[in-house]
């Protein structure tokens, strides 16, 4: 098993509120997060596949279709756009970290179909991150 | 949460501090032997990067495993105020009768952070340098990255 990652970058805006939230509540559990205008970021991603090289080109998968895969699913959905207003896939959810890395996952893991998607962390900054893997996955060990 | 997925936060946090490797239980030859440079009597320091990974469930209302100010509270409590600009061999009660290689850092930090209550404590990395970076799950068994 050999696992190949590419890494891609978007900047987006988003703001954190709960509308079941009071004002000072919103306030208090997202802090600045809060502002109502909203803020950005520049968010890496990084996208781990998993598979067996092909015994006649020697690739997991091409690089240049997961290139294609990431363009098509993740950059023209969220670069450059407001991530509160704009993807549908996080419509009445918090745009956290968790929750993004959550909605790459399931738009990526059905396009990926030569080699299985292992690993997707989410970089929000270079300090915080979130990884999403497939439940079990530890617990088979290295798969 | 979809059960299908684990979801995992992680932070990053820095520190400075100084350490000498050195072992009361070894000679003075036999410490440079194994410790090299990093035996100097007067010790030497590093930047160190801790990564600190959690999951839990995602929680709808918050979209968060953890709130990041708590556990930025939890770990400068915890870590940072002990560990940012000390002597690791001296200031650490952990580290007077353990060599603080970034193996023990990793295992005492760990252990400091285990107790947080708000998500389940992964497993932490520890990066001395640039170059070098440790591992701790405890004594979880998932905790390991896949």
């Amino acid at each position: 098993m050999v696992l190949i990652t590419r890494k891609i970058e978007f900047s987006a805006s988003h703001l954190y509120h709960n509308p079941n939230f009071s004002a000072e509540e919103n306030r208090r559990v997202f802090g600045k997060c809060n502002n109502p205008h909203g803020h950005g970021h520049n968010y890496t991603l990084e996208v781990t596949v998993a598979g067996e090289p092909d015994p006649v080109t020697g690739m997991v998968l091409d690089l240049k279709e997961l290139k294609e895969i990431l363009e098509r699913e993740v950059m023209q959905r969220m670069d450059h756009r407001h991530l509160n207003y704009e993807v549908p896939e996080l419509a009445g959810q918090i745009p956290t970290c968790e929750n993004i890395a959550q909605v790459l996952w399931r738009l990526l893991d059905p396009k990926i179909t030569r080699g299985r998607l292992h690993h997707v962390r989410l970089y929000e900054s270079p300090d915080l991150f979130a990884d999403c893997y497939r439940n079990g996955a530890a617990a088979a060990g290295k798969l | 949460m979809s059960s299908a997925l684990k979801v995992e936060l992680g932070r990053r946090y820095r520190f400075s501090a100084s350490h000498r490797l050195h072992t009361a239980h070894l000679s003075k030859e036999e410490n440079n032997r194994v410790f090299g440079k990093c035996s100097n009597p007067y010790g030497h320091g590093h930047n160190y990067v801790l990564e600190v990974s959690l999951s839990g469930d995602v929680d709808p209302a918050t979209g968060m495993i953890a709130n990041l100010a708590d556990l930025d509270a939890f770990v400068t409590d915890h870590v940072l105020e002990d560990f940012d600009h000390k002597s690791l061999n001296e200031d650490i009660p952990a580290f007077r009768d353990c060599v603080p290689t970034t193996e023990n850092v990793c295992i005492e930090i760990f252990r400091r952070l285990k107790s947080f209550p708000k998500a389940r404590l992964e497993r932490i990395r520890v990066a001395e340098t640039g170059k070098n970076s440790f591992e701790y799950a405890g004594d979880n068994p998932e905790g390991n990255r896949p």
